[in-house]
């Protein structure tokens, strides 16, 4: 604390949040499984209600498992600050004399190598059942590869508002659901394009924007919420 | 400039606010009446029906200024957010709190009554059109905001919540709104075509206009009336409002 802080003390701090909160994820296996389980049992549900027509599933699967990874990256949201606000841990973060934003950005990407990158590594295979072409299968994973931390970056923003919350749950999905339709939109259109065999840079393009842009602006409003909620 | 600040200052007081508040209220409401009552003649009477349309283009006129007044107060929202968070300045946070009801109500009017012109013109009481579903999603913002807000018990809290809401907000609106448009050009090419503006005629115009203005005095009008109210309550153990209700007491013939 005395000394002034520098560069490569944030750099440490960074990586040691980093590191930390992939810790207490691995420590807790249950919370890393349960929202990819979620994400499987949510699009199998689909063609039993729908009908096994590979034809109809091929139309319906990029929204359906674009919709199905907004809904697990959701669930998963809640966990990225409660346990910390809960035993004061948060409070010792806001206390620390490096930028927040920049902690944020560490928990923001250590949320999404638990949650996001799981879900990417399985979506081929959900989209070997909803029966789409590889091509399709190729433009899924790249969607999911730029979406996803995008869904972590948003998130984190509805999370931080309603952390001081005990019901924030629900709430939560109120704040965050429709900030997610433009990355739903880019991603789930580039899938059904690509199973036409269109290119899909313009798509891939956009969700890189999108990327972007939260990667710049989400860990500031989050930074700023976690200042609001815990005060 | 000087002048101007101390100006912006005072509005930070409350007991300023309600005392200017209780002054233009009635003014506002006069200007609506003013507007609403000629608008609403000539937007049913004075004006003629549309060639292709007919009687039910008439529905514009409310449609449209509340479509106008609904982005027109997410953006006083997130104005009032940048100057809570910026310069803590309690009457603004009051006032966004205050608009998001109303801003809600003027959104729905627009679904609903953009939903009844459909029926007969599109055939369909809903569809998938780009601005429909922005405007969808913009009530789902407003609704995501009054629910973040009520949902805080300290008011000072949920007012600055609410205010990086209504900025992350603003900051999405604009993508999401060139999202959906390209999301509906992609799955149903040229479906509807909504008359251009530039084209429409002075007939229709005066009406249009006199009832955007006299939407825009009835959201000045009830926001000041609200915003009063709140600043009261709010502020009920100072002595002004004591006071005042002391005035009020005084009045009353008891």
């Amino acid at each position: 604390m005395n000394v002034t802080p520098n560069e490569p003390e944030l750099g440490r701090a960074f990586l040691t949040l980093l590191r930390r909160d992939l810790l207490l994820a691995f420590r807790r296996p249950a919370e890393i499984a349960n929202p990819l389980l979620f994400f499987i049992i949510v699009v199998t549900l689909f063609p039993l209600g729908i009908g096994p027509e590979p034809n109809t599933l091929q139309t319906i699967a990029p929204g359906v498992i674009w919709v199905a990874a907004l809904l697990a990256s959701m669930l998963s949201l809640d966990g990225m600050f409660r346990t910390d606000f809960d035993d004061g841990a948060l409070e010792q973060i806001l206390l620390s004399p490096h930028p927040l934003s920049v902690l944020v950005l560490a928990k923001v990407i250590a949320h999404w190598m638990v949650s996001g990158l799981p879900l990417i590594l399985l979506s081929p295979l959900l989209g070997m059942f909803m029966n789409l072409t590889s091509q399709s299968i190729v433009a899924l994973v790249l969607t999911l590869l730029l979406g996803t931390p995008v869904l972590s970056l948003i998130g984190s923003i509805g999370t931080a508002l309603t952390v001081g919350l005990r019901k924030g749950g629900v709430l939560l999905s109120l704040l965050v659901l429709p900030l997610y339709i433009p990355v739903l939109i880019f991603a789930a259109s580039a899938v059904e394009v690509a199973g036409v065999g269109f290119p899909i840079a313009a798509q891939l393009s956009f969700l890189g924007a999108l990327l972007a842009l939260a990667l710049t602006l989400a860990p500031l409003a989050t930074a700023a919420s976690l200042r609001i909620s815990v005060s | 400039m000087n002048r101007f600040v101390a100006w912006f200052h005072r509005w930070g007081s409350p007991k300023h606010f309600y005392d200017m508040s209780g002054r233009w209220a009635p003014w506002m409401a006069a200007l609506f009446f003013l507007t609403f009552i000629p608008g609403l003649y000539y937007s049913l009477i004075g004006s003629p029906p549309d060639y292709q349309q007919g009687e039910s283009a008439r529905i514009m006129y409310i449609h449209v200024p509340a479509a106008w007044m609904s982005m027109f107060i997410y953006g006083v929202m997130a104005l009032a957010g940048a100057i809570t968070l910026i310069w803590k300045m309690k009457m603004a946070d009051i006032v966004a709190q205050v608009s998001a009801p109303i801003g809600a109500s003027f959104t729905f009017l627009a679904l609903v009554t953009g939903s009844l012109w459909g029926k007969p013109m599109w055939g369909a009481y809903w569809v998938w059109d780009a601005r429909l579903t922005s405007e969808l999603i913009l009530l789902f913002l407003f609704l995501g905001y009054i629910a973040l807000t009520t949902s805080i018990d300290d008011k000072r809290t949920a007012a600055r919540a609410g205010a990086v809401l209504a900025l992350v907000g603003v900051v999405n609106l604009p993508i999401i709104h060139y999202s959906v448009e390209w999301w509906s050009t992609l799955h149903q090419p040229s479906t509807v075509k909504v008359m251009g503006k530039s084209a429409i005629h002075l007939s229709m115009l005066i009406p249009l206009l006199l009832m955007s203005f006299a939407f825009k005095f009835y959201y000045a009008w009830v926001v000041l009336s609200s915003a009063r109210a709140e600043v009261l309550d709010r502020d009920k153990n100072a002595k002004w409002a004591a006071d005042v209700a002391q005035a009020q007491a005084g009045e009353m013939p008891s």
